[in-house]
C-alpha cells in the first residue's frame, strides 16, 4: 500500500463575517497518496481557495484533524507551520510571485534561505539542479524581468521543487498563460508526475482535470465527486497536436 | 535566516529605489550633520572661554573681606577692615595647598608724566603676585624683596599705561611717574595681555610693594585683599577649606557665625561663564535633535511604504517558510542600514562643516569624540526605533491576506 501524504478527516472551516457565519468547507474527508496527481476542480465559492490554504498550512481549520505526511497541523503555531511550508511543501501560484529585478537561480534558492541547513554553495547547487529540471539551465542568471510567462513559471516550479517537497501545490498555476505555454507547463508537471512526485493542482478549468490521476470535485463547501482517471491525456501529445503558430 | 543573507536582501531592496533611499537617508544625514556642527560650535565656544580664565589663572582663589555688621548697621565689604597682614602671613606659611601669596591694596588716582596724565588704580602686591595672575614682564624687572621691606617708590606698569603716558615710544624704564603727588620710578613693564572675557583691559595696571601702598598711599595697616593660587586646578577646593580655616581661626568666629569674608575662585568665575555656553549647547543640540527626529519620521514613512509595495512578497516569503521574525529583522535591518549609512555619511559632512566655519567665519571649533559617537548612537537608535513599527507591521501580515494583495 502507499504512503499517505494527505489525510483530511472532516475538516470544517468556518468565517465570521458580520455577524453571520460562512461555512466555506462543511466536512470534508479525502486522503492523497504518495505519486498521485491530483485536481481539485469547483467553480467559484465552492471553498476550492479555503481548501488550498487549509493543504498549503497557511490555515487551520475550524474543526477536524489534517494530516500532512503522518503530522497533525491542525494544532500547530504559526511558527511550526512556516517550518512545515518550507520543509514540505512547494507552491506554484498562478501569478508567479518572483521576486522583482532577482535572477532566477536566486528566486530559486529563496525557501533553502530560510532553512539553515543548507549552507551558500548547497543552495547554489540545489537550485541550479532544480533549474535544470524545469529546462532552464541556459536562463540561470536572468532576471525575473527579463523572462518571458512560461519561463517565469517554470522559475516558480523549479523554487517549489528545491527544497524537495512531499507535496507541490499549483494553484491555477497555468491561469495566466496563453494556451501552447499552458500545456508545456502542463508537460513539466505530467513529467514531475512520472518522476513521482505527489502534486495538487487546483483549478476551476475542467479540461485540465483530464490530464491528472485524480479528480476531486468540491461543491458548497463539500466534495461531490472523487474519482480516479483512468485514462490519463498526455499533455505533451495536446501540444504537439496544436498548430504550429506563424506570426 | 543569516544575517548576511539579511542584509543582502535589504542592499538590493534599497538600491531597486535609489532615489527613494538616497531621499531618506538625507533626512538622517541633515540631522547627524546638524548635531555634530552645533555641538562643535557650542563646545568651541566654551573651550574659547575656559582658555581665556586659565590665562587669568585658572587656580586663582582670592579672599576679600565680607560684608560684616558693625553696630548692627551692615557694611559695604570694601569698608571693612578684618584682613590683616597675620592672615597673609598665616596663609603664606601654614596651608599645603597654596602655590603663591600675595596681599593686595588698591587706591586710584591719576599718574602724571611730564605734560600727560592717565587715571588708574595702584596695586600694592608681593612679586609672587605675577605668578598668581599669570602676568610676566616685558622689560625691566619686577620689584625685590628688600624693595617690599623698605617700600620702596618703585613700580611696574602695563601697556596701557605706557601707552598713555608716554605717547611719543620714549622708554618707561627709570622715568619717575607721580601717583597722586607720590613719585614712583618705573622699573618694568608688563607684557600685553588684553581684555579679557569681560571686556576688562588687563593691561591697565600698575604694581608697587604693598607695603609702599600701605604706608605712603593709604595710610592704613589692614589689607584690601589676599590673592593666593593653589597647587592645582584640581586641589582649588582644598586650597579654600585650609584658608577659611585659618581665617576663622584667626578672626575668632564661632561655630555658629557666618564667615566674616570671602573665598572666590576663578572656578566659580568659569562655571557661571561656561554654564551660558552649556545651554547655549544644548539650545543647539536640541534644534539639530529635532531635525534628526524629522528623518527619523522620515525613515518611518518610507518604510511603511515600502511595506505596503511589497505585501505580495512579503507573502510570498512567508508561504515559502519565512516566519515571522524573518520578515521582521528584513524590514528593521532596511531601515538600520539606511539610518547606520546616513549617519556615516552625516558625521563626514558634519565634521567637515565644523572646519568649514572655523576656516571662514573664523569661529572656535572644537569637535568632541562624544559627539561623534552620541550622533551616531541616537542615529541608529532612531532606525531602529522609527522602522521597528512598521516592519512589526509586516511580520503580522497574514499570508493569504497578503498573496491576494493587489
Amino acid at each position: 500500500m502507499n504512503k499517505s501524504i494527505i489525510r483530511l478527516e472532516n475538516i470544517k472551516r468556518n468565517f465570521q463575517v458580520g455577524d453571520e457565519t460562512v461555512h466555506a468547507l462543511r466536512g470534508v474527508s479525502f486522503s492523497i497518496n504518495e505519486g498521485e496527481f491530483v485536481s481539485i476542480m469547483g467553480s467559484s465559492g465552492s471553498g476550492k481557495s479555503t481548501m488550498l490554504n487549509l493543504l498549503g498550512c497557511l490555515d487551520t481549520p475550524t474543526e477536524g484533524e489534517y494530516y500532512l505526511d503522518n503530522v497533525a497541523v491542525s494544532s500547530m503555531n504559526k511558527d511550526e507551520r512556516s517550518t512545515v511550508r518550507n520543509r514540505k511543501i512547494g507552491f506554484v501560484f498562478q501569478s508567479y510571485n518572483l521576486l522583482a529585478k532577482t535572477t532566477a537561480i536566486e528566486n530559486v534558492e529563496l525557501p533553502l534561505q530560510y532553512n539553515p541547513a543548507y549552507t551558500g554553495k548547497q543552495r547554489r547547487d540545489k537550485a541550479m539542479h532544480a533549474l535544470k529540471d524545469v529546462g532552464l539551465a541556459d536562463r540561470m542568471y536572468h532576471k525575473s524581468n527579463q523572462m518571458s510567462g512560461g519561463q517565469m513559471q517554470r522559475v516558480a516550479i523549479a523554487r517549489a521543487l528545491v527544497n524537495d517537497p512531499v507535496l507541490i501545490l499549483a494553484d491555477e498555476a497555468t491561469g495566466n498563460l496563453d494556451t501552447r505555454t499552458a500545456y508545456e507547463i502542463m508537460v513539466l508537471f505530467q513529467e514531475l508526475h512520472a518522476k513521482g512526485r505527489t502534486i495538487i493542482f487546483v483549478t476551476h478549468n475542467p479540461e485540465l482535470a483530464a490530464f491528472t490521476s485524480r479528480n476531486i470535485v468540491l461543491r458548497d463547501g463539500k466534495v461531490i465527486k472523487d474519482t480516479a482517471n483512468e485514462n490519463i491525456q498526455s499533455a505533451k501529445k495536446m501540444l504537439d497536436s496544436l498548430p504550429i503558430q506563424e506570426d | 535566516m543569516n544575517i548576511g543573507n539579511l542584509i543582502k536582501i535589504s542592499l538590493r531592496a534599497l538600491s531597486n529605489n535609489k532615489m527613494r533611499a538616497f531621499l531618506t537617508m538625507l533626512g538622517i544625514i541633515i540631522g547627524v550633520a546638524s548635531v555634530i556642527t552645533m555641538l562643535a560650535i557650542g563646545q568651541g565656544s566654551k573651550k574659547s572661554i575656559q582658555s581665556q580664565i586659565s590665562e587669568m589663572g585658572s587656580n586663582m582663589i582670592m579672599i576679600q573681606p565680607g560684608a560684616g555688621m558693625m553696630g548692627g548697621v551692615r557694611q559695604s565689604s570694601s569698608d571693612m577692615q578684618s584682613l590683616k597682614l597675620e592672615d597673609y602671613y598665616d596663609i603664606r606659611d601654614k596651608t599645603s595647598f597654596t602655590a603663591s601669596v600675595s596681599p593686595s591694596v588698591s587706591s586710584n588716582g591719576q599718574f602724571i608724566y611730564s605734560g600727560n596724565n592717565y587715571p588708574a588704580s595702584i596695586s600694592g602686591v608681593t612679586p609672587e603676585y605675577l605668578d598668581i595672575r599669570k602676568l610676566s614682564i616685558d622689560e625691566g624687572n619686577i620689584f625685590s624683596r628688600q624693595q617690599v621691606v623698605s617700600a620702596a617708590k618703585v613700580c611696574i606698569v602695563g601697556k596701557t599705561i605706557t601707552k598713555n603716558l608716554f605717547p611719543n615710544g620714549e622708554i618707561p624704564i627709570g622715568k619717575v611717574i607721580r601717583f597722586n603727588k607720590i613719585p614712583f620710578t618705573i622699573i618694568g613693564t608688563l607684557k600685553e595681555k588684553g581684555y579679557n572675557s569681560m571686556g576688562m583691559d588687563q593691561d591697565n595696571i600698575v604694581l608697587a610693594p604693598y607695603t609702599t601702598i600701605q604706608k605712603r598711599v593709604l595710610a592704613i595697616t589692614y589689607i584690601h585683599e589676599i590673592f593666593t593660587s593653589a597647587l592645582s586646578e584640581d586641589v582649588t577646593d582644598k586650597a579654600i577649606t585650609e584658608i577659611s580655616t585659618i581665617l576663622r581661626t584667626n578672626h575668632k568666629i564661632k561655630a555658629n557665625d557666618k564667615d566674616d569674608f570671602n573665598v572666590r575662585s576663578q572656578k566659580e568665575l568659569s562655571t557661571m561663564l561656561t554654564s551660558t555656553t552649556d545651554i547655549l549647547t544644548i539650545l543647539l543640540a536640541c534644534i539639530a535633535g529635532i531635525s534628526l527626529l524629522v528623518g527619523g519620521i522620515g525613515i518611518m514613512n518610507i518604510m511603511y511604504v515600502s511595506v505596503t509595495e511589497r505585501t505580495r512578497e512579503i507573502g510570498l516569503r512567508m508561504s515559502i517558510g519565512a516566519k515571522g521574525k524573518d520578515i521582521l529583522s528584513q524590514f528593521l535591518i532596511e531601515a538600520i542600514i539606511i539610518s547606520f549609512t546616513g549617519g556615516i555619511i552625516g558625521i563626514l559632512i558634519g565634521v567637515g562643516a565644523s572646519f568649514l566655519i572655523k576656516l571662514i567665519i573664523s569661529w572656535p571649533i572644537s569637535i568632541q569624540p562624544y559627539s561623534v559617537f552620541l550622533s551616531f548612537l541616537v542615529c541608529t537608535i532612531t532606525g531602529v526605533f522609527f522602522g521597528w513599527y512598521p516592519a512589526k507591521k509586516a511580520s503580522q501580515l497574514d499570508p493569504i491576506d497578503a498573496l491576494r494583495y493587489e
